[in-house]
């Protein structure tokens, strides 16, 4: 019993502090459900914390219960080897423990209905800003139809204040299975389902990045089918939007890597806007160095592990469906330097 | 165990339980109902949904004379199991060989029906959702009568060797609870597929 | 062949051979043989599937690890899901179930023992037909091997599109196979409980165990078939060029999960209605009391058996329903948590005032109280749509089940063992490896199974092989991968326990536990024929009456 007891208090001091350690003040790396920063997620995190309390208490009195009764009624080692008086039951106390947990789950129910209404059903402001998110086998596509931008796998939105929000509607589709969107810090996850629209909104309140990935099995990468959200202030994200909506720079000095892109299969899959290049199956590049990831979030953008990329996709991704383009050192060298133009 | 079953006996009423032949069939017609169930819920579904035609109103017409001869049939094994009880084993072939005609012409005109509806019309379960939702719903119909005709076959077989008794009325009554819920099934695909769906 | 005929020596006739006791295992329709075989079956499925989890864990224990490929972890992910629920949870529940059900309602065998004996083999070949797609799995573009995609197998990811090969069709065929095996099942029992009482047994006299394997038997019937349906429309889909699920002709992927998840959430019942029925059948024996409420315990089963065919879209609140059915999910999720508590009461309520016995059986009814209390409330903070929202498809949930799972039904498993081994075999079991075995397993659960929920909250999804350094999760997985070698080491002093048992325990006799319902007025084992003759009882505890025959309990009921 006392093991018991000492395992239980081990184990409930590591809980608490591993949400400490969620908890302290770290950067947003740590996606972590109890650091809200955006309105519906501050929403969950309040109910949250109501249903753990209540969950808590109940949980607390229970488990005393349990742990009197075998403390107080164990067998004597004196005992006589009658036995106990042979009671049947108590249509008061069943009564009792059928009404109370009823009204638990009223109060519970009701709070609960409120949050989801608030969350789904919220009107939404003019002059947010919308974005079309579709899932892919294992990339984000984003595509922001009022702006002209179409990027992936890394999200830009102006930060909201709480006094003018501004917040993002995001509309969410999948271009082959199922996907999930879910950033802890911004709000719950939200499925990506194909034929079937669904809506989510964020208004981030700080800037800086927020990282999440795919919640929804879709396949052999969904483990690196990752998402960063950038928010902006609204300055930087003008100036994002910009630059997002320019056709690709066309630099004479790497004309060699643009023809051969050009002339590969790479334009079968890959965009480039203002080339030939419109291929959907695979991510836009136009501004492939404005994002700091490459491959969904499986590798930092560096020409190194671009190169890499394009040599072996599956010494990074394994199984992701880029295939190996079979590219002499030549060909990629060049490729590379033309991919490094695409700011 | 012994000394409360000789006070029992004199004073106890008779332990009677129901029966485990009704009992596992009437379990079985459960799991056959939540199956069912579902292929229903998937054509409700789905009406108005395909992309492309053919659509029911375009090519389905109603088997009037099939279900006739299929709900009838529920009749007919009802006499069937009836007469046996009574010991009356020739009362009973006649009507287990109707029951067993009835439900061969059933299947015989829903197979027209698909002769029809695949040459014909070019609906098949791969033209859109509305082929896929038809032929599953009535094919999983269709598969029921089959078992359920094989094994009226099968009785008549028996019948016609001379080995059935007044005392295999029982049987044929839990068989016949199986045959009068394949029937009511028959009214619920009819009435989603033939009235609603169309 | 010559048509003389050889004598055999007298000896050899008294003696069967190996070939010829196998053989009597093989055709037999004993429902105590069945039983065990079920059970033995799922105890070597609960090791290969105990190994597809040790394999994920180890390649989980730090981040970006290499110990296997994103394909195989996959193939263990979904293996090991299909495998603990279809090939050892449900057979194992099956075979307690046949074994014990007509030795306590006073039943010779089940109603249909052909049936019975069907039922199994169509479950054991389920099994090895999954198997074999390890070997067999193989097909174009050599993408094959064993299923992929989850043990939930979601559309479209199903489709021909997404999964080549035919990983996919041993997944669904084999499921499918055992799925019937699991509807003859049912209808056995359902037969077996209603027709086949011994005189005297109203249906208000009879072992909670009983009525708990009807409700569970009922709820199989209800639940299997939308399974089986829908395997059957993805079969369809696969070879037949239907659109069930084909969202690029109109299809929807999302009736497959209402499908799904209308088969799934009842059979998470169906799981663990009979351990509820171990726990009461065992924790009033040791704390030498009646069970408390005894009809407020059939309501509630009941209760939960209706309850819980409305529930299942609460494993799909994230996919955009609308507001009014979440809420209505939320609604029936949490109420499905009232019968469950006011069974924890009624557990609680028996032990008190008793005498409590703290033998292993007992242990794990203790340990399974306490782990069913923490898996229900984090239950209800999953029922709470907008929470599930964060903590949906996160290593949260995967904690949750796991300790419904392992914390709950495993735990009464072990009980169950232990307490009718000595019924089972003759035996008694060894009582100081039983603790050792309890302490080191509680050890392990708890150091993966509480720990994990953190990860959860910190935002770590589920079934990926890998994971980002830096986020938070690289302690929580290590520690969690630890708590698996604790409760190896567990599982491999039970299973020494029950061997060396087998052969050395001392003998049990019929009653080892002064207990009070009819199994343990035959010996031990029973006979083939189960009782001498068939027994009449006057109350719920027919040997509490015959042991105490100033005070029976057919006076105060």
């Amino acid at each position: 019993m006392r093991i018991a007891g000492l395992a239980g208090l081990l184990v409930g001091s590591l809980l608490a502090a591993g949400l400490c350690y969620g908890a302290a003040s770290i950067p947003f790396p740590i996606p972590n459900m109890f650091k809200p920063e955006s309105t519906p997620a501050a929403s969950i995190h309040r109910l949250s914390l109501f249903v753990l309390a209540i969950t808590g208490i109940i949980f607390v009195s229970v488990f005393w219960l349990l742990v009197y009764s075998v403390a107080k009624f164990r067998r004597r080692s004196d005992d006589d080897g009658s036995e106990p008086p042979q009671v049947y039951g108590s249509n008061p106390l069943e009564l009792a423990w059928t009404v109370i947990p009823g009204l638990i789950v009223l109060v519970l129910f009701l709070a609960t209905a409120r949050v989801i209404h608030a969350i789904q059903d919220a009107p939404r402001p003019g002059g947010t800003l919308e974005v079309t998110v579709i899932g892919h086998q294992f990339w984000w596509e984003f595509r922001y139809p009022g702006l002209g931008v179409v990027t992936a796998n890394e999200l830009h939105v102006p930060v909201s204040d709480p006094a003018h929000p501004t917040p993002s509607f995001l509309t969410l589709l999948s271009a082959d299975t199922d996907h999930s969107f879910w950033i802890p810090q911004l709000n719950g996850k939200t499925d990506l389902i194909p034929n079937r629209i669904n809506h989510m909104w964020i208004d981030p309140q700080e800037e800086g990045v927020f990282l999440g990935q795919c919640a929804q099995y879709c396949g052999v990468q969904h483990a690196k089918m990752l998402l960063r959200v950038y928010v902006d202030s609204h300055e930087q994200f003008d100036r994002w939007v910009e630059q997002e909506k320019k056709p690709a720079e066309r630099n004479d000095a790497v004309s060699a890597g643009r023809r051969i892109f050009e002339t590969t299969t790479c334009i079968n899959c890959h965009a480039v806007s203002g080339t030939v290049a419109d291929g959907l199956f695979g991510p836009d590049l136009t501004h492939l160095m404005s994002r700091e990831t490459i491959a969904a979030g499986a590798a930092m953008n560096t020409p190194q592990n671009l190169r890499l990329w394009i040599r072996d996709p599956e010494a990074i991704k394994p199984g992701s469906l880029m295939p190996t383009m079979n590219l002499n050192d030549k060909e990629l060298d060049a490729v590379v330097a033309y991919l490094e133009t695409l700011r | 165990m012994h000394d409360t079953a000789a006070a029992a006996a004199s004073a106890e009423p008779q332990w009677v339980l129901p029966s485990r032949g009704p009992v596992a069939m009437y379990s079985l017609i459960l799991a056959e109902s939540s199956i069912f169930t579902i292929f229903v819920v998937a054509y409700l579904f789905y009406i108005g949904k395909s992309l492309t035609g053919p659509y029911p109103k375009d090519v389905l017409e109603v088997p009037i004379f099939a279900t006739i001869c299929l709900l009838s049939s529920s009749g007919t094994i009802h006499f069937a199991v009836a007469a046996l009880r009574k010991g009356n084993t020739g009362a009973f072939g006649s009507w287990w060989f109707a029951t067993l005609a009835l439900g061969g012409i059933f299947l015989f005109e829903t197979g027209r029906e698909w002769h029809h509806l695949i040459y014909e019309q070019g609906l098949t379960i791969s033209t859109n959702l509305f082929g896929t939702t038809y032929y599953s719903l009535v094919g999983l119909h269709g598969s029921h009568v089959t078992v359920g005709l094989i094994l009226l076959a099968l009785g008549m077989i028996f019948m016609l060797m001379g080995k059935v008794r007044q005392e295999h009325a029982e049987r044929a009554e839990v068989f016949s609870l199986y045959w009068h819920f394949v029937d009511e099934v028959w009214v619920v695909v009819f009435t989603v597929v033939y009235i609603v769906g169309r | 062949m010559a048509s003389e005929s050889i004598a055999l020596p007298r000896a050899a006739e008294s003696t069967p051979g190996i070939t010829e006791r196998l053989h009597e295992w093989v055709v037999t329709v004993d429902h105590k043989k069945i039983g065990l075989m079920y059970i033995l079956y799922a105890l070597v499925f609960l090791v290969i599937g105990g190994i597809e989890a040790t394999i994920m864990r180890i390649q989980l224990i730090v981040p970006h690890n290499n110990f296997v490929s994103p394909q195989v972890f996959n193939r263990m992910m979904t293996m090991h899901g299909t495998t603990m629920i279809f090939f050892v949870a449900m057979p194992i529940l099956f075979g307690f179930g046949n074994y014990l059900v007509p030795l306590m309602i006073g039943a010779r065998d089940m109603a249909f023992p052909r049936l019975n004996a069907f039922s199994f083999w169509l479950m054991a070949f389920g099994g090895l037909l999954l198997y074999f797609s390890f070997i067999g799995g193989t097909g174009l573009y050599g993408a094959g091997s064993a299923p992929d995609v989850g043990w939930w197998a979601y559309a479209p990811l199903t489709s021909r599109a997404f999964s080549k090969g035919h990983s996919t069709d041993f997944w669904t065929l084999a499921v499918l196979v055992s799925g019937f095996g699991s509807i003859g099942t049912a209808v056995n029992f359902i037969a077996t409980i209603i027709s086949m009482r011994c005189p005297g047994m109203t249906l208000g006299k009879m072992p909670l165990l009983a009525w708990m394997n009807l409700v569970m038997a009922g709820l199989v019937l209800l639940a299997i078939s939308p399974l089986t349906a829908a395997q059957a429309m993805l079969m369809l889909d696969r070879y037949m060029g239907a659109h069930f699920f084909d969202t690029q002709a109109g299809g929807s992927a999302a009736i497959w999960m209402h499908f799904f998840w209308i088969f799934g959430h009842p059979e998470v019942y169906v799981l663990i209605i009979p351990c509820f029925a171990f726990v009461s059948e065992i924790v009033p024996v040791f704390s030498r009391k009646p069970i408390f409420g005894y009809p407020v315990m059939v309501g509630a089963t009941v209760a939960i058996g209706f309850v819980s065919m409305t529930v299942w879209a609460h494993h799909m609140f994230t996919i955009g329903m609308t507001s009014y059915a979440n809420a209505f999910f939320t609604f029936s999720t949490m109420v499905v948590g009232i019968p469950t508590g006011i069974k924890i009461f009624n557990w609680i309520g028996t032990m008190w005032g008793g005498k409590i016995l703290l033998k292993a059986p007992m242990l794990f009814c203790i340990a399974f109280i306490f782990q069913f209390l923490i898996a229900g409330l984090t239950g209800i903070m999953l029922a709470a749509a907008p929470f599930d929202w964060q903590l949906g498809n996160s290593y949260f949930v995967v904690a949750h089940f796991h300790y419904v799972i392992v914390g709950g039904i495993l735990f009464a498993l072990f009980g169950a063992f232990y307490y009718w081994f000595p019924k089972m075999s003759g035996r008694m079991y060894n009582e100081g490896l039983a603790k050792l075995h309890f302490w080191i397993f509680f050890i392990g659960f708890h150091l993966t199974f509480d720990l994990m929920h953190i990860p959860g909250m910190l935002g770590m999804p589920r079934r990926i092989y890998t994971y980002e350094p830096g986020r938070g999760w690289d302690i929580w997985n290590l520690l969690i991968t630890i708590g698996v070698f604790f409760q190896i080491a567990g599982v491999l002093v039970f299973v020494g326990n029950l061997l060396w048992s087998l052969l050395k325990g001392r003998s049990a006799g019929n009653d080892p536990w002064d207990a009070w319902t009819l199994e343990w007025a035959t010996s031990s084992p029973p006979p083939d024929y189960n009782f001498a003759s068939v027994p009449t009882v006057r109350s719920r505890r027919p040997l509490w009456d015959l042991k105490h025959p100033e005070d029976p309990d057919w006076k105060y009921e």
